[in-house]
């Protein structure tokens, strides 16, 4: 078989143009927008950030929406249930309901008034099973807001003490930011601080400061963090300092490591030629190279923070009764939850997406400046 | 290897010994007394109490006594319950505390093993997808927030599971499904990411095309070595299950030693509060300890590296 052979003619010569092959076609990137598309094109990250900066303008404005104060108590609109004209559908129109059960249809309406205090012009009562084959069965609907004449709505109920859980609930978003923040913050500057000077000096430096956290490490920090908080006066700023005390250092260790591996390249060696001092080329040199690292870090330490503040007003050592965190409103949903659980569940729901949507973004951005380490 | 061990062990104990040390001291900075009803009582009695518990003596003579009594395995008298030592207070209420842990550490593994497997096999399929969104969501959402929607909507409104309480082992499950959420999360992450690296490896391709199918090489070859780090995240875990137990045997009311921590934080229970305190950082270390040598036997390349 003969195989093809294609003509000469068919084969025309390339026009050559010099500047063409050296153009670049493309704008070049650098390292930080090229990471920034990168995490634009992750929708759950994306989600992430929105969903983080609607709490945090929420947690900035949202106790402004209502007239109602932190401490407003007034005991006799206390627990009351969530309200939103609007939004009865999905459970937030103002009543709460009850089932009970008893041997006989009387007993168990008797059952349910008495649950509601005897309003009963203001309970509208369903029966589920009239107790012939020898258990009744009542649901009882109940209209707090109509037996007391309120005008206006809580949007998130009261607690036990007729506190506005909305304002509360946003203040506690508030305050356990405001402590993640600034134990990331505090975090931050002690471990990069401390892993870059161990790392850039070397040495006996190094080595003394390595033995330091060798000791430190071995300590678990929830027992730091317990005996911390127990010795100083509750507080936001005891907590800060609880949660900082061990807190840097993994980031002190990341940034060790990562200078370890920066400091005997070529562009640190001419920088020093060219005379930088050690300071000079720590700021303006390695740190910025480490930077993607200390972000993602940093973006994981906040929800640890926050848990742990939550944690601690939890078993009782977190801020002093009056103030408001997502915590302490935890702690105090769980007193009521078999009767009220609409007061823990304003603080777990703003809690848990917190959580969720810091780590999304921390993993989004970790996919996003080294997409080699992504899994 | 020996020398090794022993050396870890030794680093173990100057731990233990400056946690002890630490501990010692800031309970002597702590606020309040002791005494639950210290008002109540006059001067003398106050005196007489103090005198009995050794609390009049100088700082360093009380330290000293504490630390001898320490490495005899006593950790003093309970302020709070007449008498009681604290160390047959920790071993009333190891059981729970050890049982719920040991459950949820199991289940946790297993399911978390599981989940990521099924991620790992139908990789950027629905059901990765879907299990990789849980397990941020199970990572993500604290425990005690686990804990309450379960107690709410399976204790109290479906009536499945009992509420609180420890009489059997229907109450023991509320707790442990709680405290598994978070090593059934992170196992799972951890599992998926492990077990597409080996997936990617070329003796999975070897074996592939000799003809072995995907599900025996995943479970032949691949789990074998996927589980190998995964040991390396059971130290975290045991010690998330640590802070867990103190908040959700609260919320079931759990009779364990995380109940028991959180009753003497309230009440200036100091012996309670340094016996638990050193028993967490006890069981801290060794568990690091542990895994890191189970780590060395389990892969030789980690002893060849060594050189041993």
């Amino acid at each position: 078989m003969d195989n093809y052979k294609p003509q000469k003619e068919l084969f025309v010569p390339v026009e050559r143009n010099e500047g063409e092959s050296e153009k670049i076609s493309r704008p070049s990137l650098s390292f930080w927008q090229d990471s920034f598309i990168r995490f634009r094109k992750n929708i759950g990250a994306m989600l992430g950030v929105f969903v983080l900066i609607v709490l945090i303008v929420m947690a900035i404005f949202g106790p402004m929406f209502n007239e109602y104060g932190e401490n407003d108590q007034d005991l006799s609109v206390a627990k009351m249930p969530p309200k939103i004209e609007g939004l009865g559908w999905i459970g937030m129109d103002g009543t709460l309901t009850t089932v009970q059960t008893a041997d006989t249809l009387e007993d168990a309406e008797r059952k349910a008034l008495m649950r509601f205090s005897n309003q009963e012009e203001f309970i509208d009562m369903t029966v589920l099973s009239n107790g012939a084959n020898g258990e009744a069965e009542v649901r009882a609907v109940y209209d707090p807001y109509a037996a007391k004449g309120l005008e206006e709505n809580f949007w998130f109920g009261t607690d036990g003490l007729g506190r506005d859980l909305w304002t509360r609930t946003w203040l506690g978003t508030r305050i356990s930011l405001f402590i993640a923040f600034l134990a990331a913050a505090i975090d931050l500057v002690i471990g990069v601080a401390y892993g870059g000077i161990s790392a850039y000096y070397g040495g006996r430096v190094d080595n003394y400061m390595q033995r330091i956290i060798e000791i430190l490490v071995g300590i678990p920090n929830l027992v730091v963090v317990i005996l911390m908080i127990l010795i100083l006066d509750p507080g936001i700023l005891s907590i800060v300092i609880a949660l900082t005390i061990t807190g840097w250092i993994s980031m002190a260790r990341i940034v060790r490591g990562q200078i370890l591996k920066l400091k005997n390249q070529e562009f640190v060696l001419a920088s020093r030629t060219l005379g930088a001092p050690d300071n000079r080329i720590l700021r303006r040199h390695l740190v910025p190279n480490v930077l993607g690292l200390i972000i993602i870090n940093t973006m994981f330490t906040i929800p640890s923070a926050i848990f742990f503040e939550a944690f601690l007003s939890f078993i009782g050592l977190g801020l002093p009764t009056p103030t408001a965190s997502l915590g302490t409103l935890i702690d105090d949903g769980f007193s009521s939850i078999q009767i009220y659980p609409h007061i823990l569940l304003f603080p777990a729901i703003v809690i848990s997406l917190i959580m969720i949507a810091f780590n999304i973004v921390a993993d989004g951005l970790r996919d996003a400046f080294d997409p080699k380490m992504r899994e | 290897m020996t020398r090794y061990i022993l050396q870890r062990l030794g680093y173990m104990l100057i731990t233990m010994f400056l946690i002890a040390t630490f501990t010692f001291f800031l309970m002597k900075l702590l606020p309040g007394s002791p005494l639950a009803a210290a008002d109540k009582l006059s001067e003398e009695q106050q005196a007489i109490v103090l005198e009995k518990y050794g609390l009049n003596d100088p700082v360093p003579v009380q330290y000293f006594n504490y630390m001898v009594n320490l490495a005899q395995g006593d950790l003093g008298i309970s302020f709070q319950f007449d008498n009681r030592e604290v160390t047959t207070i920790i071993l009333d209420r190891i059981g729970p505390s050890m049982q719920l842990g040991f459950q949820a550490m199991v289940i946790g593994t297993i399911l978390g093993m599981l989940l990521g497997l099924v991620s790992a096999i139908y990789h950027n399929g629905f059901l990765d997808y879907s299990s990789t969104f849980l397990a941020v969501v199970g990572q993500s959402i604290p425990s005690f927030v686990f804990a309450g929607i379960l107690q709410y909507y399976v204790g109290v409104r479906l009536g499945w599971f009992p509420v609180a309480l420890w009489e059997g082992w229907e109450y023991t499950v509320l707790p442990t499904i709680s405290l598994a959420i978070f090593p059934i999360a992170i196992a799972a992450r951890f599992m998926r990411t492990e077990m597409l690296e080996v997936l990617g490896s070329d003796y999975i391709t070897t074996a592939r095309a000799k003809g072995v199918n995907k599900f025996g090489v995943v479970f032949k070859h691949g789990l074998r070595n996927a589980l190998i780090p995964l040991i390396t995240v059971l130290g975290p875990l045991a010690i998330g299950l640590m802070t867990g137990t103190l908040v959700i045997e609260n919320i079931f009311a759990v009779p364990g030693i995380g109940e028991q921590f959180v009753k003497a934080i309230n009440t200036n229970d100091f012996p309670i509060i340094m016996g638990t305190t050193l028993l967490i950082a006890f069981l801290f270390i060794f568990i690091v300890l542990v895994i890191d040598l189970l780590y060395g036997v389990i892969d030789p390349r980690i002893r060849l590296a060594e050189g041993e």
